[in-house]
């Protein structure tokens, strides 16, 4: 059983956790996620993992209370265990086994939106701990629903925030950010976007305009996470790729992104009936 | 005279009910049926059937016990040498070996070993005592709880050594816990309790433990202390047929669509795992796993056809099944072979995009190759695609392991005692022959028990 050590909620519906998991905290790196079954009738659901502490045996996953099986890990409280949380799953960032070498001639921009933002701050994290320069920007359609904000500033060099309506920082989206900050003169050699699919989508047309590479990491459907059920098949370069073993980062100007969105959505007809079902489990006592 | 007696025929639900929940298909024997089918049995000196067990159950000897009622002794026969009687009884392909030389089957009909088996597990489910030796004190690793790894695990618990299984799913059994459908194997009813039995024997399983990935071979023996390791890991990774449109919504690998209703138990109302079959669902293939899918599909309410490239002859699903499958109403459609997956305007399968087939020359497999027949296309409008067209190992513990070798098709490369190129480390299941049966996996996790037992002696 994998007791919840820490509970936060960070907006009234993005909810921060830390999970005691040895095994896991032990082997994670950026760019991997794990998979939590709050009880014997949840799903199966991926997540990025936000932190991980190899002392402690801790892992930190930040969720969002979209559908059924969301809702239902976010009304779990410290000292109440998870069933399940298996992982790290996928591979680590690229950077994490660059040649030192080739590691330092780079210059990151992580561009983060929403809930992308807490799989973000492990590599900002990794990065600036290895020395290597990074930048972060940080998008959300309004101030409520910013995460990260403080946790994020130490670990870059420049952290740029913006809000689609303007109500904190820069007023834009990602996408706009990244061209300003381009303008003002700062240089990248790699963007890792991190966000909704939609989101990722147009910050990579933005990026390719801009002539910076980008990478993105897939938040597909998945069962296992281990490569058993093609559930997260993504084309990538015409070619089909299995976002849970080959992935979750792929080179951004390759990824079909609109066969991405409707595979994601497969099963909305399915959970939106399960929703309408759910006997929220909020104060349900132990 | 016993041979007079025609076999006892198995009690079934009817299709047309089962068709429409996942109860199991087949009754079973009760008392009285079990004992007048065992009373069939010639007893031969020297048993067939024992030699074509690939775990060698000694059949006769069983079988006599359950003549004379005693099916306490009858079980105890079978623990010998099988850890899954109950699963064995249900899911073996008894035709192509126990059954299949039972001498009175070659007049007639032979004794049905594989009800028998079964009839012996169910009586005995949660009463056996096996012996299990005094503690070694010597770890030994199992990756995978399914059944390469639960035989393997079985054997070196009854021997006194230390085994640990991991399990990569949040639950114990491989294919029998994910693959395998309720109505063939109950998962509460009959699988918990003999995997149960493997755990009082003293064998620890933890889940959610992903070899390659959680930990490697490597930690396992250089850090935790494992004398040895054993790979049952199976062959989980689906295939796919490389056509257009295979990424359309509604095209599922049954891997994805039977861990769905199986392991995450989809088909019940209570559980929040989607699934999706719609109305009308084209199973690709005609293994085991194409028949589960399809008569799973069914059971969630929608028509379903088999889609098959060669004839009714060559599907190389157990007889039983096919039986099954036609009963229950699945369609089958021979001698076709999907080119193209078509979509409509949001994504979604809208038909199936095949061509016809005939049979020309045998194969290496022995059987008729087939080969289109230009110019025969034509479209079969369906909402749901499931491929099952096989699996293949997964590759995240070769990858993982320093000096573990594989083959051409990324199965492990290990010689007939289980033992691959790494010192210490075995393997055997599906992992190392690619996709075959659950109790050639018990056989060869059997054989490779015996192998870590000489090999833990000789060096330690």
């Amino acid at each position: 059983m994998f007791e919840i050590l820490t509970k936060e909620m960070l907006t009234p519906i993005i909810c921060r956790m830390k999970v005691s998991a040895p095994r896991l905290a032990a082997a994670a790196q950026p760019g991997q996620f794990l998979i939590v079954r709050a009880d014997e009738k949840g799903e199966r659901i991926p997540l990025t993992i936000s932190d991980f502490d190899r002392e402690e045996g801790t892992v930190t996953i930040v969720t969002q209370k979209i559908g059924a099986s969301s809702t239902d890990i976010i009304a779990y409280e410290p000292g109440e265990c998870f069933a399940d949380v298996v992982g790290p799953l996928g591979l680590p960032s690229e950077f994490v086994e660059m040649p030192e070498e080739k590691l330092k001639q780079q210059r990151y921009i992580l561009i983060a939106g929403g809930l992308g933002t807490a799989p973000v701050y492990p590599q900002a994290k990794w990065l600036k701990e290895h020395g290597v320069p990074v930048d972060v920007i940080i998008g959300a359609k309004t101030k409520d629903i910013l995460i990260y904000t403080e946790e994020m500033a130490p670990v870059c060099d420049n952290l740029f925030i913006c809000t689609d309506d303007g109500s904190y920082g820069f007023k834009g989206m990602g996408t706009n950010m990244l061209e300003h900050v381009v303008s003002e003169g700062h240089k990248y050699t790699q963007a890792v976007i991190i966000g909704p699919m939609i989101m990722m989508k147009f910050t990579t047309l933005t990026c390719k305009k801009l002539g910076i590479p980008a990478i993105v990491s897939l938040n597909t459907l998945m069962v296992d996470g281990t490569g058993m059920c093609g559930a997260c098949r993504v084309s990538v370069g015409g070619k089909t790729r299995f976002a849970c073993v080959e992935g979750p980062e792929f080179d951004g100007y390759e990824v079909d992104f609109d066969e991405a969105m409707r595979r994601q959505g497969q099963y909305r007809a399915e959970e939106a009936a399960a929703m309408e079902h759910h006997v929220c489990k909020i104060g349900r006592g132990k | 005279m016993a041979n007079r007696i025609p076999r006892v025929a198995v009690r079934e639900q009817d299709p047309k009910v089962r068709a429409t929940n996942f109860e199991e298909v087949c009754y079973g024997y009760n008392r009285e049926e079990a004992m007048l089918e065992a009373s069939r049995c010639l007893h031969c000196k020297n048993p067939r059937c024992v030699s074509a067990c690939p775990v060698n159950v000694q059949i006769p000897e069983f079988i006599a016990k359950v003549v004379e009622g005693d099916m306490q002794g009858a079980a105890a026969v079978i623990a010998k040498d099988s850890s899954l009687p109950a699963v064995c009884g249900r899911v073996c392909p008894q035709e192509t070996q126990c059954e299949g030389s039972c001498i009175l089957g070659v007049k007639g009909e032979p004794v049905a070993i594989g009800k028998l088996e079964r009839f012996v597990a169910d009586e005995n489910l949660g009463k056996a005592s096996a012996e299990v030796a005094p503690a070694n004190g010597v770890k030994v690793a199992v990756v995978g709880s399914g059944p390469a790894g639960l035989a393997c695990a079985s054997d070196l618990a009854k021997w006194g050594y230390d085994v640990t299984i991991f399990e990569a799913l949040h639950k114990a059994g491989g294919v029998l816990e994910y693959g395998i459908p309720e109505f063939r194997l109950p998962k509460d009813k009959v699988l918990k309790h003999e995997i149960e039995e493997v755990r009082k024997l003293g064998v620890k399983i933890e889940t959610d433990v992903i070899i390659g990935k959680t930990v490697t071979i490597d930690s396992l023996m250089d850090q935790e202390g494992f004398k040895a390791v054993f790979i049952g890991s199976g062959a989980g990774l689906p295939k796919f047929m490389n056509i257009p449109g295979e990424n359309l919504c509604g095209v599922f690998s049954a891997n994805e669509f039977l861990t769905r209703n199986n392991l995450m138990k989809a088909w019940r109302e209570d559980y929040l795992t989607p699934i999706h079959a719609g109305k009308k669902v084209c199973v690709v293939g005609g293994g085991n796993v194409a028949m589960d899918a399809a008569r799973t599909a069914l059971r969630l309410g929608a028509e379903v056809h088999i889609v098959y490239r060669r004839t009714e002859a060559e599907l190389p699903a157990r007889r039983e099944e096919v039986h099954h499958a036609i009963e229950e109403g699945i369609i089958f459609d021979m001698l076709t072979n999907p080119v193209e997956v078509i979509g409509d305007e949001k994504g979604w399968v809208k038909a199936l995009k095949c061509i016809r087939m005939e049979l020309g020359e045998p194969d290496e497999s022995g059987r008729r190759s087939p080969v289109p027949v230009e110019g025969s296309e034509f479209e079969i409008e369906t909402e749901t695609v499931i491929m099952a067209l096989g699996t293949s190992p997964n590759p995240m513990i070769s990858r993982t392991t320093a000096g573990l070798e594989t083959n051409r098709r990324g199965c492990l490369i290990a010689d007939e005692s289980g033992a691959t190129t790494r010192k210490g480390v075995f393997a055997g299941g599906d992992a190392v022959t690619g996709a075959a049966t659950v109790i050639l996996a018990m056989g060869a996790g059997r054989t490779a028990a015996k192998a870590i037992d000489e090999y833990i002696k000789n060096n330690y």
